[in-house]
């Protein structure tokens, strides 16, 4: 028995009518979705570099040479055969802080772009369905707190709540939210007018189901590019608060906290600064790569001009 | 006249903005959980010394009236005292600071503008050779990398063994003129410009392409118009249009950018600043920069706006 003919034997029963396309169909979808955006040199390029990275932060510990807070030398040396990339301000090898630091990065970072995006799309559905005056005031409201620059926002809320990494990652969810809800609305917008939409309202489903099984599975294409796009920012943010200081404390191994450690030696020993910095703008590139193979795969994208 | 009432319109929601943006600052510093005054003494502090500091931050009053006494103080210039260091003047600690600021972005735009909507233009008229390819690569990966990400590889590159010439870190000294210390800007500014490159590249290339497609182009070449005025007259100036609002963007991101890429170079600004009065907890500070901040920004967005209604063709007839 096809979809099709499920839903025609479901009408007279009452309100329970699948109104969007059956789960089946979807998936084939995603499926086709995934293919055509694997058959993309850029989003083969990413996934790869970014299962390297992934499987770097989550196996490097158990094959790091040392412990991380472990003095193997003197402070900034360059790399000899006890310490492969040389040593870092406090005289501890490179390479298995390089081996131990990439956990941070990610845990926190994939914190903040779930939460964020959990916040947006909310934020962005709600606006875009309630219509005319609730939407124009949260999306106003909106505006403003995307006003600030995305780190001055999270500095501001570091400031206010401290500077704990969970603290952090919520700071970055948070800051991130009005950008996210921006693109859901728009999303929204498209189909909330659609003739499904005003049936289910006519039958009676509550709003929050209609929001829920209708609205939301209709936007998981541009938003899982979003979660791609969001989750290379939250990357690039984290990375930085720890650059600044604000992220990890010392003695943890983390990729940012090591930059900022280990730049005034940079002159004399620049693979304790050089080597953090290229994972992360690895991981970035190849976080961009997947999210740009998606979308092209979603919008269709000429695969030859790169014209939208 | 409608379009002085549109721009009156927008210059009121900018001022409506400012004014929420000030809330924002102003409750994320005070009403957010944690006892600023602990949090400025840290744990330790006797309970006399917090009833002291609670005194001299006001604590006492209630918020609304304090957001009323502070707001007041801002409009003339008075953004209070600092609570590091000597307690000076906020408006002393900024000063200099905000104006070693404005020079970098200002440096930064003239050199990053021109060039980029320049390649972006190039670009869009060589589309699909193998330039345009290599252009595109590099501005989809420089557009992925994080500001500070950038700033190292600038100094890696630059400042170590590989090419020893221009220094790491970008220390004013305020007894010399500036113009006898330009080399101090130059890989801040290369951060900087390599960091809004990529998307003004992208915006200038895509709505030229447009613009050349349009039947307008295909006219002024029919009758006969050399290819030079053609980009020159034609073009150019409607491709622009469109990449204000974006190319605003870029600027109002530069007021963010600065925060880390004056840290990464030890340069004097209010990006390095609100880094310190963060640290610090130096409230008073920070409230000042987060809001000048924010403020470049509606500004920013305010002008591009107004910028796009003067020059819009279509947006001053079709008002009418």
């Amino acid at each position: 028995m096809t979809p099709m003919d499920t839903a025609v034997q479901l009408v007279p029963e009452g309100p329970e009518i699948p109104l969007v396309a059956p789960a089946r169909r979807r998936r084939r979808e995603w499926v086709s979705t995934a293919k055509t955006a694997w058959a993309l040199r850029r989003s083969k390029i990413g996934v790869i570099l970014f299962v390297v990275i992934l499987g770097i932060a989550v196996f490097g510990p158990f094959v790091a040479p040392y412990s991380p807070t472990e003095f193997v030398g003197k402070t900034f040396e360059m790399p000899n055969s006890v310490a492969r990339l040389g040593t870092d301000n406090l005289g501890r090898d490179v390479l298995t802080r390089v081996l131990y630091g990439g956990r941070t990065v990610f845990t926190l970072s994939l914190t903040a772009t779930v939460v964020g995006m959990a916040l947006g799309i909310v934020l962005g559905m709600f606006a875009a369905y309630s219509r005319r005056v609730v939407d124009e005031v949260v999306m106003r409201l909106l505006d403003v707190l995307m006003a600030f620059p995305m780190i001055v926002f999270v500095l501001l809320i570091v400031s206010a709540v401290g500077t704990k990494p969970y603290l952090i990652a919520l700071a970055v969810a948070v800051a991130s939210a009005p950008r996210i809800a921006r693109v859901a609305r728009g999303a929204t917008l498209e189909i909330v007018g659609r003739d499904f939409i005003l049936a289910s309202e006519a039958l009676g489903v509550p709003k929050w189901r209609i929001m829920l099984t209708e609205l939301f599975p209709n936007i998981t294409s541009p938003m899982f590019v979003e979660f791609g796009l969001r989750l290379a920012y939250s990357i690039g943010t984290i990375a930085a608060l720890s650059f600044l200081g604000f992220g990890l404390q010392p003695p943890a191994a983390d990729w940012g906290l090591m930059i900022n450690e280990n730049r005034i030696g940079i002159v004399i020993q620049p693979y304790a600064v050089a080597v953090p910095v290229l994972m992360i703008a690895l991981l970035t590139i190849a976080v961009s790569l997947m999210a740009d193979g998606l979308a092209r795969a979603i919008i269709g994208i000429d695969r030859k001009t790169g014209v939208e | 006249m409608p379009l002085t009432r549109l721009i009156l319109w927008r210059i009121f929601l900018g001022i409506v903005t400012l004014f929420l943006v000030s809330v924002v600052v102003f409750f994320a510093t005070n009403a957010l959980p944690g006892d600023p005054a602990t949090a400025i003494l840290g744990p330790r502090a006797t309970p006399q010394k917090l009833a002291e500091l609670r005194l001299q931050l006001g604590l006492d009053r209630p918020v609304v009236a304090r957001y009323g006494t502070w707001i007041g103080n801002f409009a003339t210039g008075d953004f209070g005292q600092s609570l590091a260091g000597m307690n000076q003047p906020v408006s002393t600690v900024i000063g200099r600071r905000l104006y070693n600021s404005a020079l970098l972005v200002i440096l930064a735009a003239l050199v990053s503008v021109p060039l980029s909507m320049g390649i972006g233009t190039y670009t869009a008229l060589k589309r699909d050779t193998k330039l345009d390819g290599g252009v595109t690569i590099v501005t989809l990966t420089l557009s992925a990398l994080p500001e500070f990400v950038v700033g190292i590889a600038v100094i890696l590159l630059f400042s170590t063994q590989l090419f020893h010439w221009l220094p790491p870190i970008s220390r004013l000294d305020p007894y010399q003129p500036i113009t006898q210390q330009l080399s101090v800007f130059v890989l801040p500014v290369l951060t900087l410009t390599l960091a809004v490159l990529p998307y003004i590249v992208r915006m200038m290339r895509a709505s030229t392409i447009e613009v050349l497609e349009s039947e307008y182009i295909s006219m002024a070449r029919l009758k006969g118009v050399p290819e030079s005025l053609v980009m020159r007259r034609h073009a150019v100036p409607n491709a622009v249009v469109p990449a204000i609002q974006g190319t605003a963007m870029q600027l109002a991101w530069l007021a963010g950018g600065i925060v880390v890429v004056e840290y990464l170079f030890a340069y004097p600004g209010i990006g390095s600043a609100l880094v310190d009065a963060v640290a610090n907890r130096d409230y008073p500070v920070i409230q000042a920069l987060c809001l000048i901040m924010a403020s470049v920004y509606v500004f920013l967005n305010l002008a591009a706006d107004i910028l796009t209604i003067l020059i819009t063709p279509r947006l001053r007839t079709g008002l009418r």
